[in-house]
């Protein structure tokens, strides 16, 4: 009996024992399922806010304000549309800096306005003929480029005020500015640490180098290869000890290089990159120059750090002189980006624009609206109503799931066979985009159709067909418009699904480089998951802030589409 | 003649034998009224039954000589204009060129002269158009006024248009019921057509055994390289690494985060993170792409180099692992439907011995509702296979026959599109391929989507 408790307990202590460890593997299993939504959670925030943050800036766009003169020579008074309104632009820039004038410079001017500001030229004179010969203020859209810059994309800006007094001397295009030590101890401590940083690089490669030395000294090489190794270290050596004087030194005299951040002076509205920097003075090359005030005193000046060394960003030192001192005049506005929205595709992103895809994706879902539900709402009503349990209509079900399991390209490769090959389509039109998108979301709306139809009551049929309604009657007056609403919102999924639909698009030749706004079902076009796949390709940074724009007017619409799904499935349904 | 025959255009035609099926609608619904002179109650049908029959008999029959038609018309008249070109002795393959010559030249879609025989067929193609669709004005016209006569005569009180009316209701609907049926008929015929013609030029053996895929043919024959390889193992083995790195990325979160919302959850947390979860079911392919091809490579590629590995910037990890994130949302929705159809008695008996919730479910649930669940992962790995958007913008071009998913590796559907996605020659081989390949992941999918609907289906029907 005693023996009996004790294996009693034995086994309860067992199982206490064991319970430690089950309930940590409870928790542990109820972690790993939280972890997993979590995770799932987590890719959606990180998808989401990385698309916002590339592409919220796309919203807005920079337009630079040109003092125009619409010149009679440049003007053909017969055509007027046919007039140089490119020398119109041109002379614009050039007249706000007048002394850029070798062809490199002129060439860098014009490149920071976009092509679009001819057009706009153009338009302002064809529609306004009185104009001729008059000058007046006109906003033009910026390059690409320079919008991107004043988005802060090129490169870090900082510009900081400083209030110590300097001195300024102009020599041609060389600019002096001399101070007390105090005025460029900011300047001066960035030399010195883009030094140290050297250093500290050459202390690495020197300690490299002495490694190397000795295990070729203790492998006993060719003397060829010791001495070659004991240059190379000396050299180092010496490198490292000038660093260290260079660093330490009080008269600090040091070059200002393309390899490192570049440093903007803009003092009397002159703008010069500083070059060279000792303790008391800084010098360097002017890039924006002043009509009135020149060399002088000054007791205010700013220091501009551009952090993005000119090797690695796509605008130099003076288009960038030449930007800010355009934005100091106030001749540079963001504003609303109407053009994303009015616009076909562009190989130039600031002129380029998402209606032209917007448009050919309507069209294309009006063709799938307009086939896909009434076929789909008659298969669902024949499956569900009218078949009998037999082979062939199991054989027709199978055969819709699997067209809901099939990939999407392998459509597409059945309209570029049928629809374009066999029954000579054009290629490109959104007609044959709906047909092949139709044929992908019938199976959708097939079986959401079916689910509504199943969930009415057999007793609304039984009392229609009570009163003597045919079975025909009963379907289309009793059973369907109760199962209507379910069946749109099954239809509204579906279409959300096409819109966002792009792998069968390709397939049909939608994916051409297309200026025009479609007007038409047959005109070549292009819809708006192409359009993104298109930009994606394009390696320009504002092309990138575009595509996730684009996303985000995708997006934007398959949201709504969905929410509206919602909406009508809580408005309507009925708990029978 | 010139101004009628430019308003009927076949738009037109269609409105106005619309707008002669409504009136139809009303003529065949007073002629009832008439017949039963103020008691309808001697009707077989409805008075709008009469309409409806009317209307139908003006209508159909006219749209079906609209359609056949219109279909036949092109060809016809091409044939036609150009024959005396094909009267001079040119041969089938020269009657072709001409014949895009001058289609080209009549949609106004080159620019320049055409030579002057091409010239005369345009002319001449649009005067027979003309012609044309005069004809079929009158013709489609006077079937439509014909078939409301002829209806209308039928109209007496002992006729049963309802019947009438409903078989033909029938038919569209068994038609379009059919349509499921057509489209997977097109689907097999287009890509098996095509890629006989492929086989024909490339042996099926080379194709699936070959292990060096090149389909860049050179333009003349006797240009070095000028067969091109194609080999598709590949291409196989690419699409089955990266969908293998999908699976392993979403089946265990996917399946996890089921169990977790279903078992554990509580109905609050649980109307939340369902639909959260599945708006990334809802963001189409290319977002995933452009978020694979922006955010996932260069960060793999950062952090190979940060830890010494060099990780190329198209690696197979960066778009496995975006389309895992796309398929979380798949398994863990039908993983919960097989989840949530387990009955609840199976729970209680073991909780009821004193099993923990976590063994409950690893012992009895999972087991199970496995069948189910295995259904759903096949028909995941199905749509791996299938994805299409994610790897043409995160995976390579190039087929390297490697295991490493550091590497850039290409799939069938990114060969699929680089062979049909600009300039096509139907007759090379090239082109053919991509329909072959396509042929080939048709199969694979079908296959998968046959076993796993099937096993789905058993397992439902055992608790239902």
């Amino acid at each position: 009996m005693g023996n009996g408790t004790h294996t009693r307990q034995r086994a309860i202590n067992k199982v206490r024992e064991g319970l430690v460890r089950r309930y940590a593997a409870e928790r542990r299993f109820r972690r790993y399922g939280m972890l997993a939504v979590f995770s799932g959670l987590v890719f959606l925030v990180i998808m989401f806010t990385s698309i916002i943050s590339n592409g919220h800036s796309a919203f807005r766009q920079h337009y630079v304000r040109l003092t125009v003169e619409y010149d009679e020579s440049r003007i053909d008074m017969d055509d007027p549309a046919a007039s140089d309104f490119e020398g119109v632009v041109k002379e614009a820039t050039r007249e706000m800096f007048p002394w850029m004038s070798s062809r490199r410079d002129k060439q860098r001017l014009y490149g920071l306005i976009s092509g679009d500001a001819t057009y706009t030229v153009r338009d302002r004179v064809t529609d306004n003929l009185s104009l001729i010969g008059k000058r007046e203020e006109l906003w033009v859209l910026l390059d690409d480029d320079a919008d991107m810059f004043f988005k802060g994309y090129i490169t870090p800006v900082e510009r900081r005020l400083m209030l110590s007094k300097v001195e300024l001397v102009l020599d041609g295009d060389q600019a002096t500015l001399t101070g007390d030590e105090t005025a460029f101890a900011k300047i001066v401590e960035a030399v010195r640490g883009n030094l140290r940083l050297q250093l500290a690089v050459a202390e690495a490669e020197l300690e490299n180098a002495s490694r190397l030395l000795v295990g070729a000294e203790a492998r006993k090489e060719g003397r060829d290869e010791v001495v070659r190794a004991r240059s190379k270290l000396e050299s180092l050596q010496t490198q490292v000890a000038d660093l260290k004087t260079r660093i330490l030194s009080a008269n600090l005299n040091e070059e200002i290089g393309e390899g490192m951040s570049s440093h903007l002076i803009n003092v009397n509205d002159i703008y010069f990159r500083i070059n060279a920097v000792t303790a008391t003075s800084i010098s360097g090359v002017v890039f924006v120059k002043s009509t009135q005030r020149l060399s002088g005193v000054s007791g205010q000046w700013q220091l501009i750090t551009l952090e993005t060394p000119v090797a690695d960003r796509r605008l130099s030192d003076k288009e960038i002189s030449v930007l800010l001192s355009l934005q100091d005049q106030g001749r540079i506005e963001g504003r609303f980006n109407s053009v994303f929205f009015n616009a076909g595709d562009s190989r130039e992103p600031e002129q380029s624009g998402i209606l032209g895809a917007l448009k050919g994706s309507m069209y294309m879902l009006i063709v799938t609206l307009l086939l896909s539900f009434p076929i789909g709402v008659a298969a669902a009503v024949y499956l569900e109503e009218f078949a009998p349990q037999n082979r062939w209509t199991d054989f027709i079900e199978v055969n819709i799931n699997n067209l809901a399991a099939v990939p999407s390209i392998v459509f597409g490769l059945l309209g570029l066979a049928v629809f374009i090959n066999f029954f000579g389509l054009p290629r490109s039109a959104p007609l044959v985009g709906g047909l092949v998108l139709t044929l992908m979301t019938l199976p959708t709306i097939i079986i959401s159709g079916r689910a509504a139809l199943k969930s009415i009551p057999p007793s609304i049929r039984e009392a229609a067909l009570g009163v003597g309604a045919s079975k025909v009657q009963t379907v289309f007056y009793h059973v369907l418009p109760l199962a209507l609403p379910g069946m749109l919102t099954g239809t509204i999924i579906g279409m959300a699904q096409a819109l966002g639909e792009s792998a069968p698009l390709l397939m049909i030749g939608m994916v051409a480089f297309i200026v025009d706004v479609p007007q038409s079902f047959t005109d070549p076009a292009t819809a708006l998951p192409v359009q993104i796949y298109l930009w994606a390709d394009s390696p320009e940074r504002a092309f990138v802030e575009r595509t996730s724009a684009a996303i985000m007017v995708l997006l934007g619409f398959l949201i709504t589409m969905n929410a509206l799904a919602v909406v009508l499935r809580k408005r309507f349904e009925r708990r029978w | 003649m010139g101004a009628v025959l430019q308003i009927m255009q076949p738009a037109t035609l269609i409105v106005v034998l619309l707008a002669l099926s409504v009136s139809g609608f009303y003529m065949g619904r007073r002629k009832a009224f008439r017949v039963a002179g103020n008691d309808i109650r001697v009707l077989r049908s409805l008075p709008s039954h009469y309409g409806y029959y009317t209307a139908m008999w003006c209508g159909i029959p006219a749209l079906m000589v609209f359609v056949f038609w219109s279909m036949l018309d092109d060809r016809i008249i091409l044939v036609m204009a150009t024959s005396s070109i094909s009267a001079s002795g040119a041969s089938a393959q020269e009657m072709n060129l001409v014949y895009s010559e001058v289609l080209r030249f009549v949609a106004g879609s080159t620019i320049g002269e055409p030579r002057p025989h091409i010239a005369d067929a345009v002319v001449k193609y649009r005067d027979l158009q003309d012609i044309s669709n005069a004809a079929l004005m009158v013709f489609a016209l006077s079937i439509a006024i014909a078939g409301a006569a002829f209806a209308l005569s039928k109209i007496h009180k002992e006729q049963r248009a309802r019947n009438s009316v409903e078989m033909v209701i029938m038919v569209f609907l068994i038609a379009c019921s059919m349509i499921a049926i057509f489209t997977t008929l097109g689907i097999v015929l287009s890509v098996l057509f095509e890629s006989i013609r492929f086989f024909q030029k490339i042996p099926l053996l080379d194709f699936i055994f070959g292990l060096e895929w090149s389909p860049q043919t050179a333009i003349r024959s006797d240009q070095i390289g000028s067969t091109g390889a194609f080999g598709a193992i590949p291409l196989f083995a690419g699409t089955l690494l990266i969908s293998f790195i999908a699976m392993v990325v979403a089946a265990p979160i996917g399946l996890m985060s089921a169990i977790y919302l279903a078992e554990y959850a509580s109905a609050r947390v649980r109307s939340y993170a369902k639909p959260l979860l599945e708006i990334l079911a809802g963001i189409p392919t290319v977002v995933y792409g452009f978020f694979a091809a922006l955010v996932a490579a260069p960060f793999f590629r950062d952090a190979g180099g940060l830890i010494g590995l060099d990780v190329s910037s198209e690696s197979a990890l960066a778009a496995g692992l975006v389309m895992g994130i796309m398929i979380i949302p798949f398994i863990s929705s039908l993983s919960d439907d097989v989840i949530t159809a387990v009955p609840q008695a199976l729970r209680d008996g073991a909780l009821g011995l004193g099993a923990t919730q976590s063994e409950t479910i690893r012992r009895v649930v999972i087991p199970a509702a496995l069948p189910g669940i295995v259904g759903g992962l096949l028909l995941a790995v199905s749509r791996a296979i299938g994805e299409t958007m994610i790897v043409v913008m995160a995976a390579g071009l190039s087929a390297n026959f490697t295991a490493n998913p550091l590497e850039a590796v290409t799939t069938v559907t990114v060969q699929i599109v680089t062979l049909l996605v600009g300039d096509q020659e139907f007759d090379s081989a090239k082109t053919l391929a991509a329909f072959a390949l396509g042929l080939m992941l048709f199969v694979a999918t079908l296959t998968l989507n046959v076993i796993a609907l099937h096993v789905v289906r058993k397992y439902r029907e055992q608790y239902e």
